[in-house]
């Protein structure tokens, strides 16, 4: 080995060693860094839930003594008993009831014929297609406050028609058919970005087999929709579910209402009693609490799926 | 579809590759009612009544007799731009609304999704928290932030006024826009987070790597490497924060009802074509409503359809 070389191997050590240090020092300023961030974003993380947890413990005592002793008092009672006259009293479990006659109808129909428009516009070649899918999305971007006034005269009229004005309007038939036609166009959308990563062959091997377009929907491409479905039913659920303006003005009977509108009508009612009505804000978001920690996936992916398409 | 019939003998001389599948009589019916009733329900629920208003806003009208419709040509709008000055005091909240989620709160979100990102420690913790409020109404939300406002509510304790001498939050006209835009903001930023997340996960982690090592600052890494990566996400993100700045209505409404102690174009849309008020000057708000947001709906179209179109 001649002296030159042994000098060059050792400049090339040199360096390497010195790249090595370097990366060290970025890796290391990098880890202090994140200490700090998580720091921070964990201080937020905790004020930000502190509006729900506050709530959550004022519900739990009862409205005399805070007014007796103010919000900072010591607790005395802590006990669940808003809840149980929330329920009672605010007739809770009618307002349940609605929501669940609105949101499982109004979910189930989305899915099934948002899955239908997005299978017709994906797996058969028409010219209309690219036209429809964009119908239904700019659809489902309009404000609802521009079709109100003609849905609602429309809803009075064929109400007239069948013989019962309160056939659409303030009946559950209506809201369930608007969120309906509003939100088919989310769903068709999505869909139809999923079912373009299906592999043709699955559908071309069906209609070799001489499968008609009824079966090769409901055989062979429904199944391979699980995973879209579940996450899109997730979020449909909790986005009906949340919807606040059209049962408000499309029902005028406040026992018919949904539980999130008629919040609204008992915020009013019960100003009297707060920590009663905080008692029953956190039964009304129960539900979609305990989708989120259950199905939190579904959600994210569901909201996401929109999101990042393809 | 429809042409397949007639054209089939021509089809017939095509050469085979070239020529269209036809479909039984049956696969026919199949494809026209799969497509024919979500896109009747469409039209119907949403396209046509959208029509309709932006007719209707041109006009007079009691909203009783169909016969009773009177061209007013622009007079509905020359009637909110010159003799309504609460449209401009609303206008000006939205616009505020605007710049406080384009500069603020969107910024937030953004920035909280790119440190959670990093799977800095207790990240499945920071993700949920902030999230958490993006499935509650917004019902639920003006019942748990009006715990912590009102007159007797924590902040009030906490500053240690008593009732007589509180600070009236959602009153006074000082406050009560930061106080609103902050609620909002709780939800706004955790639904950002969520969005920017999963587009950030599919960013190859490699690259951001890549450039730290280069010695790139974090904000030369967001702006230079994931930043552009993340387009359409990016359009997304405007595209939601202009339509919920513009759109706001439910938790105005929660918090002072359809009386409006903060001026805004939602709750002004809705004091106009629902209830006693309803007149076809509502109709000309909400397309004033809707031209709005005509634009981030065009450049959210594009983006999701550039592909289609070509």
């Amino acid at each position: 080995m001649s002296v030159t070389e042994g000098k060059v191997e050792n400049k090339a050590e040199r360096k390497l060693f010195k790249e090595q240090e370097r990366l060290k020092k970025v890796k290391d300023a990098q880890k202090v860094k994140d200490r700090i961030i998580s720091v921070f974003i964990g201080f937020f993380a905790i004020a930000w839930l502190f509006p729900i947890v506050w709530t959550f413990y004022s519900s739990l005592r009862p409205y005399k003594e805070i007014r007796a002793g103010g919000v900072l008092s010591f607790p005395k009672v802590l006990n669940f008993d808003n809840y149980t006259s929330a329920i009672s009293r605010m007739e809770l479990p009618t307002y349940f009831f609605n929501t669940a006659l609105i949101t499982l109808p109004a979910v189930f129909l989305i899915l099934l014929l948002g899955s239908l428009m997005a299978f017709v516009v994906t797996r058969y070649s028409f010219r209309a297609n690219v036209a429809l899918l964009l119908l239904f999305t700019a659809g489902n971007l309009l404000p609802p406050q521009l079709v109100f006034i003609p849905v609602f005269k429309m809803y009075l009229a064929i109400g007239d028609l069948v013989g019962d004005r309160r056939f659409l309007y303030d009946s559950p038939l209506g809201v369930i058919l608007i969120h309906v036609a509003f939100q088919m166009g989310f769903a068709t959308f999505v869909l139809s970005s999923y079912m373009k990563t299906i592999p043709k062959e699955i559908s071309e091997s069906a209609l070799v087999d001489g499968a008609s377009v009824f079966t090769h929907f409901f055989r062979v491409m429904l199944p391979l929709l699980r995973p879209p479905l579940a996450s899109l039913g997730v979020l449909m659920t909790t986005w009906i579910y949340n919807d606040f303006f059209w049962a408000l003005v499309l029902m005028s009977t406040d026992s018919k209402r949904p539980i999130t509108s008629g919040l609204g009508r008992l915020t009013g009612e019960f100003v009297t009693d707060y920590n009663l009505l905080a008692a029953g804000a956190m039964i009304a978001a129960l539900p979609t609490m305990v989708v989120f920690f259950v199905l939190r996936k579904q959600f994210v992916s569901g909201l996401t799926l929109g999101a990042t398409k393809g | 579809m429809k042409s397949s019939t007639t054209l089939d003998p021509v089809l017939q001389k095509l050469p085979k590759a070239k020529r269209r599948r036809s479909f039984s009589k049956r696969d026919r019916l199949t494809l026209g009612i799969f497509i024919g009733i979500p896109t009747f329900l469409h039209v119907a629920l949403v396209w046509f009544p959208a029509a309709a208003t932006i007719y209707l806003s041109f006009t007079y009208w009691t909203g009783i007799h169909i016969g009773d419709i009177q061209w007013a040509g622009l007079a509905n709008y020359e009637n909110i731009f010159f003799n309504t000055p609460i449209f401009w005091d609303a206008l000006r909240v939205n616009v505020v609304w605007l710049i406080w989620f384009g500069a603020i709160a969107t910024p937030l979100g953004i920035l909280l999704a790119y440190q959670i990102d990093r799977e800095i420690r207790g990240s499945k913790f920071y993700q949920a928290a902030y999230y958490l409020p993006v499935v509650l109404s917004l019902a639920v939300i003006g019942v748990i932030w009006n715990f912590l406002l009102r007159p007797d509510g924590l902040v009030n304790g906490l500053l240690g006024l008593e009732i007589s001498e509180a600070v009236s939050f959602f009153g006074d006209d000082r406050y009560n826009i930061w106080v609103i835009l902050t609620m909002a903001s709780w939800r706004h930023i955790g639904y950002i987070m969520l969005l920017y997340l999963a587009g950030l996960k599919a960013v190859d982690a490699s690259l951001r790597e890549a450039a730290s090592i280069d010695g790139a600052t974090e904000w030369q890494s967001f702006r230079k490497v994931v930043f552009p990566t993340m387009k359409p996400v990016n359009v997304i993100v405007i595209v939601i924060t202009i339509i919920e700045s513009l759109r706001a209505f439910d938790l105005i409404y929660i918090i002072y009802g359809s009386s409006g102690g903060l001026p805004i174009l939602g709750v002004l849309v809705f004091q106009n074509i629902a209830g006693e008020g309803a007149s076809m000057k509502g109709a000309a708000y909400a397309v004033i409503l809707f031209l709005l947001s005509i634009v981030p709906i065009i450049a959210y179209l594009r983006a999701q359809f550039k592909e289609d179109v070509k």
